[in-house]
């Protein structure tokens, strides 16, 4: 048989995008090495589709169909259209730090109120600096691999690099805050957060669309590192616009005795996956991983989770609720890997699915794999719709069956909610799905 | 003209036919009991009444206040001052008690057009008629029923009958379930209800509620249709004879 080694008119068109690109990523030398090889990497695989076992639900050969070009760096116009969608955000008390179109925005960012202790350099900078012999390592995706993420490294224009010092408690968040206004075009970022030993900070990540601004992909990778007996509480609050495809790569490195809290929720996006990678690098760590996704139209959102258990003595909890209506798909994909090493493993993950109509569409995939003999793991899915006996005793009280459906969802979404220990960061993701409830009417 | 008048209903679930032309005529200010066997077609007059769906109406018609219930959605007769107690209330987890009650007196304000209670003064109404039913505060923060004892979820009932002020309060099988004290309590609560311009239909299996909750008239059902009406006195005849005489009569 005579494979075709001709490239796809696809291929060729992504090819061309990065030869273009090019010229505007940072870094040189090593780093341009990097990003070349990088892209080599994704070019062999392509864009990754149903064949692949851990893409199976979300093809994106034909979710996404084709790598959009690079998105062109925000003008004034660009930034006071950001600042518009930033009007959104008003409320929220914290250390906001800005990218437009997949470039950091100082002017819209708020330096001024970082607390001590807490330092921020951009990816461009870092790429860029002669004197950092390191700078390539910000490349090269952790170990963590994967057409979606090399093809991160290859375009990554920007991100902000956050380094908390040890034994700092933070006051307010810091909010990482991506902002669309270019429409049909892709935005490339990669931020980093390393939180010192003993340290306490909460991360708050939101994506947020300018008006107007359609049809644009998004490609970030996060790499969170926690030193010993650090906490952290992280939100992520993805509600791009409703035709966007945002692939999203976490790589969450947790030191002994640490104690995270993560939450992703997907609101917003025509197309999703948030792909988080976990992995257990000392003794007597905690995570709660929890994942919401409020689905209407036609919205896919995508939610892998890979918890390592690499060593012993460390405990996991992950609850995550959907809430598919329309002709909508949730997907939620949760592996929990336990090292021959990693006796005491408290390991648990419950997902549940609530459809709303007859149309939408939920698979939950659910994957342990233990090594070890002397553990506690487990893991639960239900997919069903709303209780009618709940709703008719709702609406006997006065609820309209909208009101009734709105406190049954919020009830529902609201286990994966609570466990999130900042008021601040509990109450936004609460108003986030009160949000989507009132759009639903 | 009758608060609450059942005419000739015919009502079929999964087209087998629970009752056949009944009627029921209730005025404002009158307690009346509605007794008869499992199965007489007692809790399907509760729902149907209510708007619980699964219902089909094949004949006959419930007026209310001279409106055609049938035609209201359920949360519309509850606007209107419906009141189904429920024989087992639902638990719904993650929704707190003052959360829900809040709420639902509020949808039913807006739908009477008027304006929402304030917190202070909703609270302050919770409390008193809370601490008139035994209701402890805690239970109150938890999720509607959840944990609740039998006699906690029928008392947390009654306190939403006294909140939402309704004019036709349906009680369905009330006693079920209750321990003498308990029962004791919960009709103590409904009895306090009990005003010139309200109604209620208490509907039981036994007559041992009627000695707590004194009807004007007493309606006995057998396989769909009232079989015989009367005062308390009718109560105590069924007491002492049980209902297979009616069984005949059928």
């Amino acid at each position: 048989m005579n494979l075709a080694l001709a490239k796809t008119d696809t291929a060729r068109a992504t090819s061309d995008i990065f030869a273009t690109a090019r010229d505007r990523l940072p870094g040189k030398e090593e780093v341009a090495e990097v990003r070349q090889r990088a892209f080599e990497a994704y070019e062999r695989a392509g864009l990754p589709h149903r064949r692949i076992e851990e893409w199976k639900y979300t093809d994106l050969r034909a979710l996404m169909r084709e790598v959009l070009p690079l998105a062109a760096a925000p003008d004034a116009g660009a930034l006071k259209r950001a600042e518009v969608a930033l009007a959104s955000l008003a409320a929220v008390d914290a250390q906001r730090l800005v990218l437009v179109d997949g470039v950091f925005a100082p002017t819209l960012s708020h330096p001024s109120t970082l607390e001590a202790g807490v330092k921020v350099r951009t990816l461009r900078e870092a790429l860029e600096d002669q004197n950092d012999e390191e700078k390539a390592e910000l490349l090269d995706g952790g170990g963590i691999l994967g057409p979606m993420i090399s093809l991160n490294a290859a375009m990554a224009t920007d991100g902000v690099l956050v380094t908390i010092a040890e034994g700092v408690t933070l006051k307010k968040p810091v909010h990482i805050v991506h902002v669309a206004t270019r429409s049909s075009a892709a935005r490339y970022t990669r931020s980093f957060l390393t939180v010192g030993k003993g340290a306490r900070a909460t991360l708050l990540e939101s994506f947020v669309a300018a008006e107007g601004a359609r049809s644009y992909q998004t490609n970030d990778a996060v790499a969170v590192r926690l030193g010993e007996a650090t906490e952290l509480q992280h939100v992520r609050l993805m509600v791009d616009a409703p035709d966007a495809v945002n692939i999203t790569t976490a790589i969450f490195t947790i030191g002994a005795k640490a104690r995270l809290n993560t939450l992703n929720m997907t609101t917003g996006g025509g197309v999703s996956r948030y792909q988080g990678y976990l992995t257990f690098a000392g003794e007597g760590a905690e995570v709660t991983a929890n994942g919401v996704s409020l689905l209407v139209g036609r919205q896919h959102a995508d939610n892998t989770l890979f918890l390592d258990h690499a060593v012993p003595n460390c405990m996991s909890r992950e609850i995550f609720r959907s809430v598919v209506d329309d002709r909508a798909h949730s997907v939620f994909q949760g592996r929990i890997m336990v090292r021959p090493d990693a006796q005491k493993t408290d390991a648990k993950m419950m997902t549940r699915a609530l459809l709303l109509s007859d149309e939408a569409e939920a698979d939950n995939k659910p994957e342990l794999e233990i090594f070890a003999d002397d553990v506690t793991c487990g893991h639960g899915a239900t997919t069903g719709a709303l209780d009618e006996s709940l709703l008719f005793y709702l609406r006997a009280r006065g609820l309209s069956e909208k009101e009734a459906q709105a406190l049954l969802i919020q009830a529902f979404v609201g286990e994966a909610i609570e466990q999130i220990s900042s008021d601040a960061l509990r109450e936004l993701a609460i108003s986030a799905a009160q949000h989507w409830l009132a759009a639903r009417g | 003209m009758a608060l609450l008048e059942v005419k000739n209903l015919n009502v079929c679930v999964d087209d087998r036919e629970i009752l056949h032309g009944l009627s029921l005529s209730v005025n404002e200010g009158e307690v009346h009991a509605i007794m008869g066997p499992n199965g007489s077609g007692k809790s399907t007059l509760s729902h149907v009444i209510a708007g619980k769906p699964g219902y089909e109406v094949t004949g006959g018609e419930i007026l209310y206040k001279g409106e055609n219930l049938l035609e209201m959605s359920p949360d519309e007769r509850a606007a209107k001052g419906v009141f189904l107690a429920f024989q087992y209330p639902v638990e719904i987890p993650g929704v707190a008690t003052m959360n829900f009650l809040r709420t639902a007196l509020n949808a039913q304000r807006k739908a009477r057009g008027q304006g929402e209670f304030s917190t202070p003064a909703f609270l302050k109404k919770v409390r008193e008629v809370a601490a008139k039913l035994n209701i402890p505060q805690d239970m109150l923060k938890r999720g509607v029923n959840v944990g609740f004892s039998g006699g906690e979820k029928k008392r947390n009932e009654i306190l939403q009958m006294a909140l939402f002020e309704p004019a036709l309060c349906i009680l369905d099988e009330m006693d079920s379930g209750l321990d003498i004290d308990a029962l004791r309590i919960a009709a103590d609560g409904v009895n306090a209800l009990r005003s010139p311009d309200r109604a209620m239909v208490v509907i039981t299996h036994y007559q041992r509620l009627l000695n707590y909750i004194i009807p004007d008239f007493v309606h006995v059902m057998s396989r769909g249709r009232v079989v015989k009406s009367g005062d308390k006195q009718l109560a105590l005849e069924l007491e002492a004879s049980g209902y297979t005489q009616f069984d005949d009569a059928a």
